[in-house]
């Protein structure tokens, strides 16, 4: 497998579809692709859990809950996914494969059709959104706004990318502020998805066992409505260069302390590879065998659990770890010191092998998930790259130590973000 | 290896016992890229207390988990770094009821599975290596700490269980992991791995008779004894305190309530009693339930809230959580709801339709090789083939479920666990 077609069906809508008999259900998403920015963010967060309350034909929770467990228990679920500084957001949804459950029934076709309904004819008054579900979905975003703070992993890496991108779109938070959130209401929300529904590029990507000719079809009647204009862009602006490095402590009641370290991957970006960077992590801080994995955790036993992230888009790394509060200094040496390794080219062919088989693994892994598939494809679309993760797979095969020590030698670190409840010894 | 067909499924099961009593279980995947090896101990985190000829032994809290941290280490080095330079995700976690060791791979599935049948047989701990992992140990337990999802958890369990070691975190504490030493260790992996206690299951595009070669190879340890467990003495059906709370900085409070269900026969029945729970659940508050639809609208909870059933050694509990302003109010409007509930045409409607929804849900879980090989090692302890499930959910009655929602969630024997920011609820 690993093939895919891919079309424009509508002005500015893209069909992929990937054709596999080995699943026993279909995955279906549409993706509305926005860049991020300070003011629409909490809007682009709650605009689809308004729109799955309810549409004209199934207006509100309890009939859509009961057309899906009719549907065999399909789900059609609001997801949004960050990819650099665009923001991607719509609904996903995975549904029996009629062959399953006797052959009569024509579920592809009916979930489509509730994700076009959903999308383009919700339950509006005098042409504006319900006031009830606009303010019910704003307090929900506010609340979770508010929750980011309950995984601590989570919330230091966001400030991370808060603090160190003050100036550029990649430290919006995707979800906005409470403040920005509290001001949303039915007229501006109405506002916004009419401009979205019709300057938004639309993907659509389907997985299962259905041929392409009867997906193009079933989306054609589903999104026909769809109206179309000049599209926005949502491209992903990159920052080469930066000062110093800047240093962070904030406090916050916690007993494990967490350190974020944020890098810019500087000038390799002006050509970036997606295999070259993919595998500098790896051997940083992505497998088990990693440098961090091995001497922070195995060897100093300093913590449970320590990796980086590659944001290939944006060209930023971001390594992370729960640590003691008093291991500050040791923590923050140690990570510093194994990427000065790399730097050196201090990089075992033992290492080097395992980094590369890990990655190329898991890039052939994700054709047997048609969740992971549908993120990988959506990237690149916005890297324009068209090649499969099998293709991807054997280019991560032909990397070398050289181009993992030149990745290593292009990064500064940018900024340091520590999380934790007691004074650290500095 | 013996091959059990569901042809409704579209599936084949192999099955075979080793001479030393492993149990075998292999579901190949036509197509698939990933090769799945799930090898796991019937011993988790609530086995702390035996019988070994005619002599109860006491083992601190966390020692099933601190195994499984040290069953890496061989004479040969790390068995996680053999695995990852081979091409393999390793992985392996610790339960209330199971050790399971794991990995996923593409190629050179029959070299990384004799590695992982190698060191899991192999017990070589040296007190130096058990007193390094106290460390990272230490750090994951206070990773747990300060996750709120997890403290809910476990508060929840600490009020509905007096005795039942559930009431303890699966990795113990700083307190009782220091009690652990390399004799320790040896001691417990002779009692638990023993093959007839163990099972292991394999998913993806793999030849069953392959696999079943190499195990009996690979597997030399003899038949052992299975040991007489103690999980305290038998409760009675009310939770030991009503409520539990604790502060911890988090956005909006996290709760969870829940009801003990109580242990029957045991294997199919037991399986039935918890497919039972499940049904209730989704019957009374599932998010197609009239009771989810006004909590919703009346902004007293929101997508975060969930209700199931989780299961341990010789109980189960059923429950229901999430983030909300207002939990008592919550747990409250549930069971009144109980209390009231009724079965009419649109219950019968309802109790129809869920039942199509499991049957698609169940689906969607053939389609993970992760999935399918951790149920059937955890049915397989349980002693029930989960293929058969569908089969036990259509025996279900909805009188069945209308009898459990009366009685596990009537008021008295409920239990409540909040985790709200200091300055208490609002």
């Amino acid at each position: 497998m690993g093939g895919i077609e891919r079309q424009t069906v509508l002005p500015g809508v893209k069909l992929s579809c990937v054709y596999t008999d080995k699943f026993k259900n279909g995955f279906f998403s549409a993706y509305l692709m926005r860049a991020l920015d300070a003011d629409d963010a909490p809007k682009n967060a709650m605009l689809a859990d308004v729109l799955r309350r309810g549409c004209m034909r199934l207006p509100d929770m309890e009939s859509i809950e009961a057309q899906l467990d009719e549907l065999y228990g399909a789900s059609v679920s609001p997801v949004m996914r960050q990819l650099g500084e665009a923001t991607a957001m719509g609904f996903s949804s995975s549904f029996a494969d009629d062959r399953y459950i006797g052959g009569q029934e024509r579920i592809l076709e009916s979930v489509l059709s509730l994700t076009g309904q959903l999308l383009l004819d919700p339950v509006t008054r005098g042409g504006m959104l319900s006031t009830d579900y606009v303010l019910s979905e704003r307090d929900n975003l506010c609340d979770r706004i508010r929750s980011i703070i309950n995984d601590k992993r989570r919330y230091a890496v966001m400030r991370l990318r808060e603090l160190m991108c003050a100036d550029e779109r990649y430290g919006v938070n995707p979800l906005g502020t409470v403040e920005k959130a509290e001001k949303i209401t039915h007229l501006s929300l109405t506002k916004h998805y009419r401009r979205v529904l019709e300057h938004s590029p639309l993907e659509l990507f389907y997985c299962g066992g259905a041929a392409p000719e009867r997906v193009e079809r079933a989306v054609l009647d589903a999104f026909a409505a769809l109206p179309r204009g000049e599209q926005d862009s949502c491209e992903t602006e990159v920052r080469i260069d930066c000062g110093p490095t800047r240093y962070v402590t904030e406090k916050m009641d916690v007993t494990q302390a967490n350190l974020a370290i944020g890098f810019r991957m500087g000038k390799i970006m002006y050509n970036p590879s997606y295999a070259v960077l993919t595998v500098f992590s790896a051997v940083l801080g992505g497998s088990p065998v990693s440098k961090l994995f091995m001497n922070v955790r195995e060897k100093m036993s300093l913590c449970y659990s320590v990796g980086s992230s590659v944001d290939r888009q944006k060209g930023i790394l971001t390594v992370s770890a729960g640590i003691s509060p008093s291991k500050y200094d040791a923590a923050l040496g140690e990570i510093m010191a194994q990427i000065d390794s790399c730097r050196r080219g201090d990089i075992t062919a033992e290492e080097l092998e395992a980094a590369k088989k890990y990655v190329a693994s898991a890039l052939r892994e994700c054709s047997d998930e048609a969740a992971t598939l549908d993120g990988y494809w959506l990237s690149r679309r916005m890297d324009g790259m068209d090649c499969s993760p099998e293709e991807l797979a054997a280019l991560v095969e032909t990397v070398t130590a050289e181009q993992v020590t030149e990745a290593a030698e292009s990064i500064k670190p940018d900024m340091v973000y520590f999380l934790s409840g007691e004074e650290a010894d500095r | 290896m013996k091959a059990i067909e569901y042809e409704k499924l579209g599936e084949t099961l192999w099955h075979g016992v080793l001479e030393n009593g492993l149990n075998i279980y292999v579901l190949p995947k036509k197509g698939f890229n990933k090769k799945y090896a799930f090898f796991a101990a019937n011993y988790g985190g609530c086995d702390r207390r035996f019988q070994v000829n005619g002599q109860w032994t006491d083992t601190p809290a966390g020692i099933a988990h601190y195994l499984e941290h040290k069953m890496f280490d061989m004479p040969y080095g790390s068995a996680m770094n053999r695995l990852t330079e081979n091409g393999a995700s390793p992985n392996a976690f610790t339960s209330n009821g199971i050790t399971g060791y794991l990995f996923s791979c593409t190629d050179g599935f029959e070299t990384n599975l004799h590695t992982l049948l190698e060191y899991v047989s192999t017990p070589y701990f040296t007190d130096e290596s058990v007193a390094k992992e106290q460390g990272i140990i230490g750090q994951e337990i206070r990773m747990g700490e300060d996750n709120p999802s997890r403290a809910v958890l476990n508060n929840l369990l600490k009020a509905l269980y007096s005795e039942h070691p559930v009431r303890e975190q699966i990795a113990g504490t700083l307190e009782s992991i220091a009690q652990i030493n390399a004799e320790t260790l040896y001691t417990c992996h002779k009692r638990f791995y023993n093959p007839a206690n163990m099972v292991l299951c394999c998913s993806g595009d793999i030849d069953p008779m392959t696999v079943e070669q190499l195990a009996a190879e690979t597997v030399t340890m003899p038949k052992g004894e299975l040991y007489v467990r103690d999980y305290g003495e038998q409760e009675g059906p009310l939770p030991a305190r009503v409520r539990i709370s604790r502060e911890m900085p988090v956005g909006l409070p996290v709760f969870m309530l829940g009801s003990k269900i109580e242990y029957g026969n045991g294997g199919r029945e037991w399986i039935k009693d918890l497919l039972t729970a499940q049904m209730a659940c989704d019957l009374l508050m599932g998010s197609s339930s009239p009771l989810y639809a006004d909590m919703y609208a009346k902004g007293l909870i929101n997508s975060s809230f969930y209700a199931g059933v989780m299961d341990f050694p010789l109980g189960a509990a059923a429950m229901a959580g999430g983030l909300c302003a207002a939990p008592a109010e919550v747990m409250a409007r549930i069971s009144t709801e109980a209390e009231q509930f009724g079965i009419g045409d649109k219950e019968r409607t309802r109790f129809r339709r869920l039942k199509k929804a499991m049957l698609g849900n169940f689906l969607e879980e053939l389609d993970s090789p992760e999935e399918m090989c951790h149920i059937h090692a955890e049915r397989h302890f349980d002693g029930c083939l989960p293929l058969e499930q569908m089969d036990i959910i259509d025996s279900i009655e909805i009188e069945d479920a209308a009898a459990f929602i009366a009685r596990q969630f009537s008021a008295e024997r409920l239990a409540l666990s909040v985790i709200s920011a200091p300055g208490g609820e609002k």
